[in-house]
């Protein structure tokens, strides 16, 4: 389970630019938005395009994204729960 | 300081091949929006206002052959040759050329008959400028969405600066599969046909036009003229896709646009919006045409008969601003239903005849760029 | 046109891996480098400390490190114009944009395919709320940037402005930007712009 948190970290490092960031750097808990890791509005729709390319997830609705992506464990529970990939 | 008068221009879209059609179908509430089939959308397709192909070759048969033009250098082509027939005597070597376009031929990316290096803007400013015979070299402009609007400032800016006394603006951009991709990535695409201001608004519907427009220091003979008499553009400084929230540079645009042209916001008869049909976009002109005390100053978008022009469109719809005037008309802001923004706003909503005289364009594109005019009728 | 007294205050070039500010050559590296090396090393070595320069694609980080350089030694007001030009626009973004459109897009990418957006990255870096203009050009053209530069500043729409070039083609870049106020030694002219432009390209 806690291999899927490890991957997503990798990912959003790679997929966000996030270059001066490594894996042990980012909480599972921390906000990923506003003054945690400080994402913003086009980093959520990277989140979206990378929920569907590797989890197989539409979101339909990207206001839910808040929800979703507010912390690298909500991403992963809400992946567990719907990935189809 | 001298004045700048938009003399005759030419429309080339999906609601006409000219001022007049365009003119006409607006005022027939027509809209240029059809949906077209893209397995790229989870509904089958898109809503966009596309010109026909055949159409735009035979008509473009006229002056030149389609084989050797791109669609977008047809239409540009089109649209210039429009305006100089209608100035037999104007002397080319003394009229400069400024050429708007967000994109330009992109869609020579994917496989075309065309050689690899028409792909640039700067070579379609070479093509447009040889076709005629332009002397002076073409200045492109290439801004996002304010782009055909910085055009007409940048004219003016040069033209009052003794640089030329006259210069073609022509404007113009294609729907593609490039841009149509990019703001869908964007969840920017309405899955029905745009609605400016409204409640209801889901995002933009793209669209593709050609304009263009002579202006000149010289007062042309006519019963009515009309000038740019302000304009200014001023950066958000906000973000580079989002618009500020408060409306700052689209607000500090307005406020400098209107310094310029010593008249205030209460002397505004009509208002013609940028209006995509976004969330952001509508509510931050909202706020910045509240700010500016432009809250009760009938208002439109074009966006619902044309779509997105990107281009084209700040420079077409300042085009139709100035028919607006000329005619004392107000055009409704196609496909409003009810207002969803959370300032006031005066929507026009069915065509009206109404003594009009001073008029403010605005528009913004990504790069948090915002740009406004003033138009005055003499 | 007027001749209203401005001078090309500071000037900076990148090439060939190489910054220049003015004269002085503030920073190279090994011209065998990739182009992404030689903008991290850069970004280092300035001292940038700006994450979202990360983000940005190549016309972006370009122009961010040559407004670091130029800006270093100067109070640069907040109305202070951009006015850029090159040949190519957001090509190298576009070619990238293009190759994902088989698939999925990536919006990250998209945002950049427009030349104007490295008006808006040192804009923001910068807080820099005013006019800006991306003009594309066959060439170099020094004098449509000195008269534009000349035409907003005479008409009071700005205080000092930023022109010049930043063209991308293939991961071959040409840097050169100009601030331009009433303050310094070298009078702005279509010359003098073109002259500053030649003596690092040669």
């Amino acid at each position: 389970m806690s291999d899927l948190r490890t991957e997503l970290k990798q990912n959003i490092i790679e997929q966000l630019n996030l270059e001066e960031l490594e894996v042990a750097d980012i909480d599972n808990d921390v906000p990923l938005f506003g003054d945690g890791l400080g994402l913003d509005s086009i980093d959520v729709l990277e989140l979206i395009v990378m929920l569907e390319k590797d989890y197989g997830i539409k979101l339909t609705d990207p206001d839910q994204g808040k929800e979703i992506f507010a912390s690298i464990e909500k991403m992963a529970e809400y992946i567990e729960a719907n990935r189809t990939k | 300081m001298k004045k700048i008068y938009l003399l005759e221009d030419a429309i080339f879209s999906p609601l006409g091949f000219s001022t007049e059609e365009n003119l006409a179908a607006i005022k027939n509430g027509s809209s240029g929006l059809r949906f077209h089939k893209n397995n790229r959308f989870p509904t089958g397709g898109f809503f966009a206002g596309i010109i026909e192909n055949e159409l735009l070759n035979e008509t473009f048969l006229k002056i030149g052959k389609p084989e050797k033009f791109t669609k977008l250098e047809q239409m540009m082509l089109l649209a210039v040759s429009r305006v100089l027939e209608k100035n037999p005597d104007l002397n080319l070597s003394k009229t400069a050329l400024i050429i708007s376009t967000t994109k330009g031929n992109v869609d020579l990316l994917t496989k075309s008959p065309f050689p690899k290096n028409r792909v640039y803007v700067s070579e379609l400013g070479n093509v447009i400028k040889d076709f005629f015979g332009f002397q002076l070299e073409p200045i492109v402009i290439s801004n996002a969405c304010i782009s055909g609007g910085l055009a007409l400032a940048v004219a003016k800016r040069f033209i009052a600066a003794g640089k030329f006394d006259q210069a073609i603006v022509v404007g113009g951009d294609l729907v593609s599969e490039f841009v149509l991709s990019g703001f869908h990535s964007f969840q920017a695409i309405s899955p029905e046909p745009c609605r400016p201001f409204s409640k209801n608004r889901k995002g933009i519907s793209l669209g593709e036009a050609a304009a263009a427009v002579l202006l000149s220091s010289k007062k042309p003979i006519a019963p009515n003229v009309i000038s740019i008499i302000g304009e200014a553009s001023v950066n958000d400084a906000n973000h580079i896709s989002g618009p500020s929230r408060t409306g700052e540079g689209l607000y500090k645009s307005i406020q400098n646009a209107l310094g310029e042209a010593q008249v205030s916001a209460k002397e505004i008869d009509y208002l013609s919006a940028h209006g995509t049909a976004t969330a952001f976009n509508d509510e931050m002109e909202a706020v910045a045409f509240n700010r500016s005390g432009l809250e009760n100053v009938p208002m439109n978008s074009f966006k619902g008969y044309y779509g997105h022009t990107l281009g084209a469109s700040a420079l077409l719809e300042s085009i139709l601003t100035k028919h607006s005037l000329l005619n004392n008309e107000l055009y409704a802001s196609l496909n409003f239903d009810e207002i969803g923004v959370s300032k006031p706003l005066n929507v026009i909503e069915d065509f009206e005849e109404k003594e009009l005289q001073f008029a403010v364009k605005t528009a913004s594109g990504f790069g948090g760029c915002n740009l406004a005019l003033v138009f005055k009728k003499d | 046109m007027s001749n209203g007294n401005y001078k090309i205050t500071d000037y900076v070039h990148i090439k060939d891996h190489r910054i220049f500010h003015g004269k002085d050559q503030v920073f190279k590296t090994e011209k065998s480098l990739g182009l992404d090396q030689f903008l991290k090393a850069s970004y280092k070595k300035l001292e940038i400390a700006y994450p979202k320069f990360h983000k940005m694609d190549g016309l972006c980080k370009l122009g961010i490190i040559a407004s670091e350089v130029l800006f270093k030694e100067h109070f640069i007001s907040p109305d202070t114009a951009l006015v850029f030009s090159n040949s190519a626009s957001s090509l190298e973004t576009d070619k990238k944009h293009q190759q994902a459109m088989g698939g999925m897009v990536s919006p990250s990418v998209f945002v950049y395919t427009l030349p104007n957006i490295v008006l808006g990255e040192i804009s923001i870096k910068h807080k820099l709320q005013s006019e800006n203009v991306f003009f594309i050009e066959n060439q170099f053209n020094a004098e449509l940037l000195k008269e534009y530069a000349e035409v907003l500043l005479e008409a009071k729409k700005t205080s000092a402005v930023v022109c010049g070039w930043i063209d991308l083609k293939n991961a071959k870049y040409d840097v050169f930007l100009c601030l331009i106020s009433k303050e310094g030694e070298i009078p702005l002219s279509k010359e003098n712009l073109k002259k500053l432009y030649i003596f690092e390209n040669e």
